[in-house]
């Protein structure tokens, strides 16, 4: 009853600008990512400079990519770690 | 010195040449000295969008291939002495011109006239390089859908790696009856995920049809909702503070009942 209630004055309960939005936002994450091809390798140096304040790794193997799912996006990075530095250093400018 | 603004998509048929041709009238409305550069070579268009078809003598590539003076390629319009079009070939294709050429095309029209107004062709291609390359602001038109939207975000990118920021946007088509009913992605969606500055909207007009028949641009010949949204850009662009439009609705249930009780 509810529901013909909201069909009678045009709300619909599953709007479809609301699956609009959400599939852009996934495409977007993709396509901004792929098109642009500083954005990939400025992400990795940057992973690189923060990660070497702790470890040392193996930049020449290490893998950043996006993986996708139905409905959602997730960032995987597989960075082989050489070895561990002693204590946390954090790097004074 | 006026300004080069460039009209762009990505997408096709959102409705570039229809704004060229409504934000260009709309300035010489206001006794501005505008010209419309047509940049899709091979499909021209915006000539029969202004009524202007049967006057073409020569185009923008003979001028930059010399076989005409500038002056002799440029049309001026039917109704308003300080419009002009510059059309494109329609037998040759976008690598007849280079981004360099367009650049000296550009400023040597920016020095006559106080708006250049380039229509972009479809894509990312050629032709989307010649059009940008002369231009200092570039507008993006794009509709309430999911493929417009996407291309509108693929060119931010492209406009910006070729050094040209802060592009604005102009929401074309949208149906406030579909908006009400959540099955339209409405303005502060699609702001919100292109993230650039909103410049207009324009509603659905069913005018807009009609004055292309005519060859006569909206903003010319009527007081419709498109015809307003467009003198409302037009007014922005001149620095003025104008507004956002209210989108009418004007088939929902409750602006019938308005109208019936008149309140």
């Amino acid at each position: 009853m509810f529901d013909l209630i909201q069909k009678l004055f045009g709300k619909d309960a599953a709007c479809s600008k609301d699956v609009a939005k959400e599939r852009l936002r996934l495409v977007l994450v993709h396509d901004r990512a792929d098109t642009s091809p500083q954005f990939m390798e400025g992400l990795k140096d940057d992973m690189i400079k923060v990660i070497s304040n702790y470890m040392d790794i193996n930049e020449e193997t290490m893998e950043v990519r996006f993986a996708h799912t139905e409905n959602s996006v997730a960032l995987i990075a597989n960075i082989p770690v050489n070895h561990m530095k002693r204590g946390k250093r954090v790097v004074k400018e | 010195m006026g300004d080069v603004i460039v009209i762009t998509s990505g997408k096709g048929g959102v409705g570039k040449t229809t704004t060229t041709a409504n934000l260009g009238t709309g300035f010489a409305l206001l006794g501005k000295k505008v010209v419309l550069v047509d940049a899709d070579i091979g499909l021209r268009n915006l000539d029969v969008v202004m009524g202007l078809e049967n006057r073409i003598v020569y185009d923008l590539v003979d001028v930059v291939e010399g076989n005409c003076r500038l002056k002799q390629a440029l049309i001026r319009d039917k109704r308003y002495e300080s419009l002009y079009l510059l059309p494109a070939a329609q037998t040759r294709d976008k690598n007849a011109v280079n981004p360099e050429q367009m650049k000296v095309l550009c400023n040597e029209l920016r020095q006559d006239f106080d708006l250049v107004i380039i229509d972009c062709p479809a894509g990312i291609e050629q032709g989307f390089k010649n059009a940008i390359a002369g231009a200092d602001q570039a507008i993006i038109v794009t509709t309430p859908e999911v493929s417009a939207v996407r291309d509108a975000d693929r060119i931010i990118g492209l406009l910006e790696s070729e050094g040209k920021h802060n592009p604005k946007l102009i929401i074309n088509r949208i149906r406030p009856n579909m908006v009400r009913k959540g099955d339209m992605m409405d303005i502060d969606d699609i702001i919100e995920i292109l993230a650039i500055d909103l410049l207009g909207i324009i509603p659905e007009d069913d005018y807009i049809i009609i004055s292309t028949n005519r060859g006569e641009p909206a903003v010319a010949s009527s007081v419709s909702a498109a015809s307003v949204a467009y003198k409302n850009i037009v007014r922005r662009l001149l620095g003025e503070n104008v507004p956002l439009m209210k989108i009418e609705d004007n088939d929902g249930f409750f602006s019938r009942l308005k109208k019936v009780f008149n309140f």
